[in-house]
């Protein structure tokens, strides 16, 4: 069990796929500029990328190893995850309406979101157990909303600052990041991995 | 023979993937509603005939026929021109009036107001409270500055107020109609 608790918190804080690994930054400058956005975009990607690690798993240890066609991951994940995301769109679409406002536009844009593909491959490199899988998954995505919406409300107060000329727009917005990558490098030795 | 293997596998499993998408493509098909019921959906309701047609089921039809532009809705704001903007496949543009004119919110002058309930029966989103000789007052949260209880009111003690910017309300300013949605761009 507290290996479990030790791989959400390793993968949320200490190995963010952000600010840790810089996965995911494509959407971590892109969708930050208003919170309510970032939101949306944390939670449709935390339910893509945890279901898509376990589709990935599940492809690899029935299709990929028993056949001896390991090398081909790359490409079965890419297919795995467009799937997944389709699918998810489609079903929200029917099942929720609600739901598919909220992400409706967020969701086609996780099928090109490194962390994911990231995610699937890393559990292969560390040859983590189906359930592992899934908590990696679940604990990359919360740990990538986590910042994404920590970002986003910098950045919007950062908006309004005042800040020097040459630094302002995509600038300021970088530094930000550099300066939150290195906050949580103040994570590290928490959990040992 | 392993390449024959590799590519029957990748093809058995996108040939089974793009039967489960036509699959679920057609067992969770969604009606769509017609043109104009989407849209007149995304309008605020408020009726205040701001867009130059006589409320918001007009507008949406006539925005349905593509004979007005996505950005005469005041009271909506920058919100329901994106969120036409999305549903047309139109490229979002500033807001017609409201670019123009601040955001206001209506005030009564205490002191003038004669409880005449005149205001009352015009504002269209039920934002003035009061009764027949008391004082009327006006709930600024509900309030859209529309400006329809300006003209019944007998003694002109109705004001509008521009509301100041302040970070509570501050929004990105919007990018030129030229460029790409930025939500777009993101990936």
């Amino acid at each position: 069990m507290t290996e479990y608790a030790l791989i959400l918190v390793g993968t949320v804080l200490v190995n963010n796929f952000v600010l840790a690994k810089f996965l995911g930054l494509c959407p971590f400058m892109g969708v930050s500029k208003k919170l309510e956005t970032a939101a949306g975009m944390g939670l449709a990607t935390t339910f893509v990328l945890t279901l898509s690690a376990i589709c990935a798993w599940l492809v690899n240890e029935y299709l990929l190893v028993p056949l001896g066609i390991e090398y081909l991951r790359i490409i079965a994940f890419i297919l795995v995850i467009a799937v997944v995301v389709n699918f998810t769109e489609t079903v929200m679409h029917k099942t929720s309406p609600v739901l598919y406002q909220v992400l409706g536009i967020f969701l086609p844009l996780i099928t090109t979101n490194c962390a994911v593909l990231g995610v699937a491959l890393l559990n292969l490199q560390e040859q983590r157990t189906f359930l592992e899988s899934a908590l990696f998954g679940f604990g990359a995505a919360v740990g990538f909303s986590l910042v994404l919406a920590l970002f986003a409300a910098i950045r919007e107060r950062v908006a309004v600052a005042d800040v020097p000329e040459p630094f302002q727009g995509a600038a300021i917005a970088l530094v930000t990041a550099g300066l939150m990558s290195l906050a949580f490098m103040g994570f590290a030795g928490l959990v040992a991995s | 023979m392993d390449i024959l293997t590799a590519v029957a596998a990748i093809a058995v499993l996108a040939a089974v993937f793009g039967l489960l998408l036509g699959y679920t493509a057609i067992r969770f098909r969604v009606e769509g509603d017609p043109v104009a019921d989407q849209i007149d959906g995304l309008l605020p309701q408020t009726q205040c005939g701001q867009c130059g047609y006589p409320g918001c089921r007009p507008y949406a039809e006539a925005l349905a026929k593509g004979e007005a532009e996505i950005n005469q809705c005041v009271p909506g704001g920058e919100a329901t021109v994106l969120a036409l903007a999305d549903l047309l496949g139109k490229d979002p543009v500033a807001l017609d009036e409201a670019a123009v004119k601040p955001k206001a919110v209506a005030v009564i002058d205490d002191k003038e107001c004669i409880g005449c309930t005149l205001c009352l029966q015009a504002c269209p989103v039920d934002a003035i409270l009061g009764a027949a000789k008391q004082l009327h007052g006006i709930i600024a949260s509900e309030c859209t500055g529309c400006e329809l209880c300006l003209p019944p009111c007998p003694v002109e003690c109705i004001h509008m107020l521009p509301i100041p910017q302040e970070l509570t309300n501050w929004r990105w300013p919007y990018p030129a109609a030229a460029s790409v949605e930025p939500v777009r761009a993101a990936a």
